[in-house]
């Protein structure tokens, strides 16, 4: 599969990584059993430090997404559940289009919507659900 | 003995006369990551490096590398078989061919990789046959970098090793570093180039006049530093977003721009008590880290 990590952006190439790796199983991209290259692999192809794709693993792996095998790399195991993952991911965005149509209504141009959505997006999860 | 740092200094010192190139460095260089050196040209990285290595003798302080005292010429003897170094210079024969040069060095060291230096040499594409003298800047680098890496030490320091290299070359060296940090090498390298160095780096140390002013992990960074530019109804008051993490306050008008190493959310949650019209969070990058770091200095 493809990635691309963006060594600018304001979030740990890791996390960009585990990211990518998710929304491939989402969407079917990825599935179950398909092999990832290996972390010396990943790491000289795109460059990044052999502790970015370990991390990324083995957090993939906490969250049972990713099965390391010893010496023969990491595979992808999809459980039932991700694909309604994908009938979420539908109905959020259609959640989306119908709330910026409301923000349009009220005066807002496209600018100050996305400046509000990534001001929002920002947050860590536990401070977002304190209020 | 994995968990001993690979370098550690103590108030660490180098004095010219008055001036002071390095002073009071206190590092800690953790092992089996890509640790990157940043500083400005004369910030005193070379200096600290040469200190590092025995080259030259520290003015005041202490340090050890791989455990062994650089100031002691036994220990420090014993730290060279283990490190390997890459100078800025660069400093080859230029009578040998490619070739000789690299039986030469071979001679040299027990922790040769025969396999590696046959797959460096390939991938390099230098012409062994070559005079070192007629070869181009970037083919000496290849050719310097290829000596260090065809060895499988435990260190791996290098100078200002993209000096010279066009991109293609840069990247190769980066892919090197990368390959060589997945043998379980610790690697230190110093550089001006941000670009070359926020992708490989797990971590970064910022050296600005002889002084230390940044020791941080790069996924640590991505995730703290903000700017914050927000607008308000009337110019509010600067001191209410003096709080901790907040680096910097720029106001102009009824805008104020932000720079914080992290706490961005109660920057936030101060501006909406002074009725903020509109705010805008964004991530900043380490090429702004490091020229907000370095002007604050």
């Amino acid at each position: 599969m493809f990635f691309k990590l963006d060594a600018t952006a304001g979030q740990p190439l890791y996390l960009q990584l585990m990211q990518q790796i998710r929304h491939a199983t989402e969407t079917g991209a990825l599935k179950d059993g398909d092999q990832l290259p290996g972390i010396r692999t990943l790491a000289e192809k795109l460059v990044v430090s052999p502790n970015t794709i370990a991390k990324a693993y083995s957090e993939l792996e906490h969250e049972g997404l990713l099965e390391l095998r010893h010496g023969s790399g990491a595979f992808v195991c999809v459980k039932r559940r991700i694909r309604s993952m994908a009938d979420s991911v539908h109905a959020a965005r259609r959640r989306i289009r119908d709330l910026i149509e409301r923000l349009r209504d009220d005066g807002l141009i496209d600018e100050e919507i996305r400046r509000a959505f990534e001001a929002e997006l920002l947050f860590p999860v536990e401070i977002a659900s304190k209020r | 003995m994995t968990s001993e740092p690979a370098i550690l200094t103590h108030g660490l010192t180098k004095s010219y006369g008055h001036d002071d190139a390095v002073r009071g460095l206190d590092l800690s260089i953790g092992r089996n990551r890509i640790t990157a050196f940043l500083g400005r040209n004369g910030a005193g990285k070379s200096t600290t490096i040469k200190m590092l290595l025995g080259l030259i003798r520290p003015t005041s302080g202490s340090g050890t590398v791989l455990g062994k005292q650089i100031t002691d010429a036994e220990q420090n003897r014993r730290m060279r078989q283990r490190v390997a170094y890459v100078a800025e210079d660069k400093s080859l024969y230029g009578y040998m061919t490619v070739e000789q040069t690299i039986n030469f060095a071979r001679s040299f060291y027990s922790d040769w990789h025969v396999d590696a230096e046959k797959k460096l040499l390939l991938d390099s594409e230098l012409p062994a046959n070559r005079k070192v003298k007629s070869l181009s800047k970037g083919m000496r680098t290849k050719l310097a970098l290829l000596l260090a890496f065809a060895r499988r030490p435990e260190l791996l320091i290098l100078d200002e090793p993209s000096e010279g290299l066009d991109p293609v070359g840069i990247e190769d060296l980066l892919r090197t570093l990368v390959s060589c940090s997945a043998d379980g090498v610790s690697v230190f390298f110093s550089s001006h180039q941000i670009a070359e160095v926020e992708r490989v780096a797990d971590h970064i140390c910022i050296l600005d006049k002889g002084c230390l002013l940044m020791d941080a992990s790069v996924d640590q960074l991505r995730q703290s530093y903000r700017r914050i530019d927000m607008v308000f109804p009337s110019p509010p008051p600067e001191r209410e977003f003096q709080i901790s993490g907040v680096k910097r306050i720029r106001t102009a008008g009824n805008q104020v721009r932000i720079f914080s190493s992290g706490n961005a959310e109660a920057v936030v949650e101060r501006a909406r008590n002074l009725r903020v019209v509109s705010v805008e969070v964004a991530p900043v990058g380490l090429r702004d880290v490091f020229l907000e770091t370095v002007r604050e200095n």
